[in-house]
């Protein structure tokens, strides 16, 4: 469905020292720096995948995100989606898509959110039918009856993020980007809003790119990961794989009992200890933890036990460091 | 076409909202219309030749300026589509199933059209009932009338396109404050909108015919009023035309350049 080959794209930024004397030295003669914002990026995603693109701040997710989505023309390289070159095709191709920009707004700022979704109803040309079906199921599941009437100006940032979403589906796009959809939402709205993601995969089959740095939207929605970093594709997989590979780690917190003289783990770190309590940390390659447990019920009188994975924020701090970005 | 149907239905109703903005704007007209009018009235009592158009030409001139003011000034602008531009919400209008040039067309159209409607009217009926020599006066016929009309509509399509390269050259400048001054300073002298073009020295009404400014506002005005014949009137309507078709080229070609080289910054 959607094929990048070897797209690359930089951007030419003028530099300035700070001061007036560089300042008035830049009247007559500017500094250019020439920045690869994306460097030979390759990738395809079938129908119906939903597809995190994660990275740091400035590695290139929204640019792709704009290339893919025909708003920047690449240096080099090919994109073919649904058979369009999106830059060049652009006003057939995004009949196709939808696109979410999670800090630009598409509706009109002075007018009740219904008047912008029945513009945007006449500039996809969708049948009136079609538009009442949509509609009422993007209501019902984006819970948009109480603000479908009121300004644009009067929302919260998480109602109008809503609204984006369901402006952004009205002509039933086959493709949904999104561009970091849960920034600045509350938990409650993050969470209603991945179900929403969710449900419209399943059900109409829609495939979903998208880019967040909040891991925990990866996690809940996204099999499959894409990484990159300064301009170069990374990584690209499953996100279990990813974890296998990176998050081996797990943290043990064991209560017991008070005992008196310290116990000796094999195999295990021990990250804090009190006369309550220990705090261990294994790799599951090296040592089973069910062994680790044994271990512990042997030598103490335990009262709980629990076990944490590494959390996802972090085998992504540590994948971002393993590849030095 | 329904697009269009649809913008200009969006605009009505937020146009709608400033009812207060309008009224005010009502209030302003009629001032400007009098002071203009008083000063060309001072000016015609110590004429010491005949100008070459008369006090009652004038004063329907200028009454129709005002009612129509959103048709015929350039400053009138549309500050969403600069903050589209400057802002890069412009990636949105990107990705819409629509031709740029069109779509902005529409906008631009709907602006003017949904200010002048809450305007035009209040000050063309209140012109009308003003005691002489400040009453705005009939057309002398009504093949005139709808020359008139013609020329207006056309007038309007015609500073829509021009307007269109104010947008466009933001793309490039990313401050609307230079090429707006420009036009606006150029425009509105050449249009007629602060000496009407008949007034003017031989020299500049030569530059005012070449340029398009004077198309948009000195001639349709002059055709109700008719100082300008019937058979010129055809003749600028053509030229009218011809202007309008041109210039919807070019800013077509200019914008699809623009937008080829245009980088959506951030987020």
């Amino acid at each position: 469905m959607i094929h990048l080959q070897g797209i690359s794209k930089s951007f030419k930024i003028a530099k300035r020292q700070s001061g007036f004397r560089q300042a008035a030295k830049s009247l007559f003669y500017r500094e250019h720096t020439i920045v690869d914002a994306l460097k030979e990026i390759s990738f395809s995603i079938n129908p119906g995948e939903i597809v995190g693109y994660i990275g740091p701040n400035g590695a290139g997710k929204s640019t792709t995100i704009k290339i893919m989505s025909g708003i920047l023309v690449p240096d080099t390289g090919s994109c073919s989606i649904m058979g369009f070159t999106p830059w060049k095709d652009r006003v057939q191709y995004v009949q196709n898509i939808g696109v979410v920009f999670g800090q630009r707004s598409q509706l009109w700022w002075d007018v009740p959110v219904i008047d912008s979704f029945e513009l945007l109803k006449d500039i996809y040309k969708v049948p009136q039918q079609e538009y009442q079906t949509s509609i009422e199921l993007l209501i019902e599941t984006l819970e948009l009856q109480n603000i479908l009437y009121s300004p644009v100006r009067q929302l919260s940032l998480g109602q109008r993020m809503r609204c984006e979403i369901a402006a952004s589906l009205l002509h039933n796009p086959k493709i949904l980007f999104l561009d970091e959809p849960t920034i600045g939402l509350d938990a409650a709205s993050k969470i209603a809003v991945r179900q929403f993601i969710k449900t419209i995969n399943k059900e109409k089959g829609v495939t979903v790119i998208l880019t967040t740095h909040d891991m925990n939207d990866i996690e809940a929605l996204a099999d499959r990961v894409i990484l990159i970093g300064k301009g170069s594709l990374l990584y690209d997989g499953q996100l279990e794989e990813l974890r296998k590979q990176f998050g081996s780690q797990k943290t043990i917190t064991a209560d017991f009992r008070k005992n008196a003289k310290p116990i000796d783990i094999q195999g295990a770190t021990v990250l804090s200890r009190s006369p309550e309590q220990v705090v261990l940390s294994i790799d599951t390659e090296q040592v089973n933890t069910s062994e680790i447990i044994t271990q512990l019920s042997n030598n103490l009188e335990l009262i709980d036990v629990s076990i944490e994975a590494q959390p996802i924020e972090e085998t992504i701090l540590k994948l971002y460091k393993e590849y030095q970005i | 076409m329904r697009v269009h149907l649809s913008v200009l239905k969006l605009r009505m109703n937020i146009g709608m909202q400033y009812r207060t903005a309008a009224l005010a704007g009502v209030a302003t007209q009629f001032f400007w219309g009098f002071i203009t009018i008083m000063v060309f009235e001072a000016f015609y009592e110590h004429a010491s030749t005949t100008p070459p158009i008369s006090l009652k030409e004038l004063i329907t001139y200028i009454w129709l300026q005002q009612a129509f003011l959103v048709f015929i000034t350039m400053w009138f602008r549309d500050n969403e589509l600069f903050d589209l531009i400057t802002s890069g919400n412009i990636a949105y209008e990107l990705c819409r199933p629509c031709e740029l040039y069109g779509f902005w067309y529409a906008k631009l159209l709907a602006q003017r059209l949904s200010s002048a409607f809450l305007r035009c009217f209040p000050i063309l009926i209140i012109s009308f009932f003003l005691p002489k020599p400040y009453n705005m006066t009939m057309p002398p016929s009504f093949l005139a009338f709808l020359l008139f009309l013609c020329a207006l509509i056309l007038g309007l399509l015609l500073l829509v396109s021009i307007s269109m390269f104010l947008y466009i050259s933001v793309f490039v400048t990313l401050s609307p404050m230079g090429s707006l001054l420009v036009f606006s300073v150029l425009g509105e002298f050449f249009a007629g909108l602060i000496i009407p073009v008949p007034l003017m020295p031989e020299w500049l009404q030569i530059a005012a015919n070449v340029l398009p400014f004077r198309w948009t506002a000195d001639f349709p005005f002059r055709v109700y009023s008719g100082h300008i014949s019937q058979h010129d009137a055809i003749i600028g309507i053509i030229i009218q035309l011809i202007y309008l078709l041109g210039l919807i080229w070019l800013g077509r070609a200019a914008l699809n350049k623009v937008l080829r080289k245009v980088v959506v910054q951030g987020g």
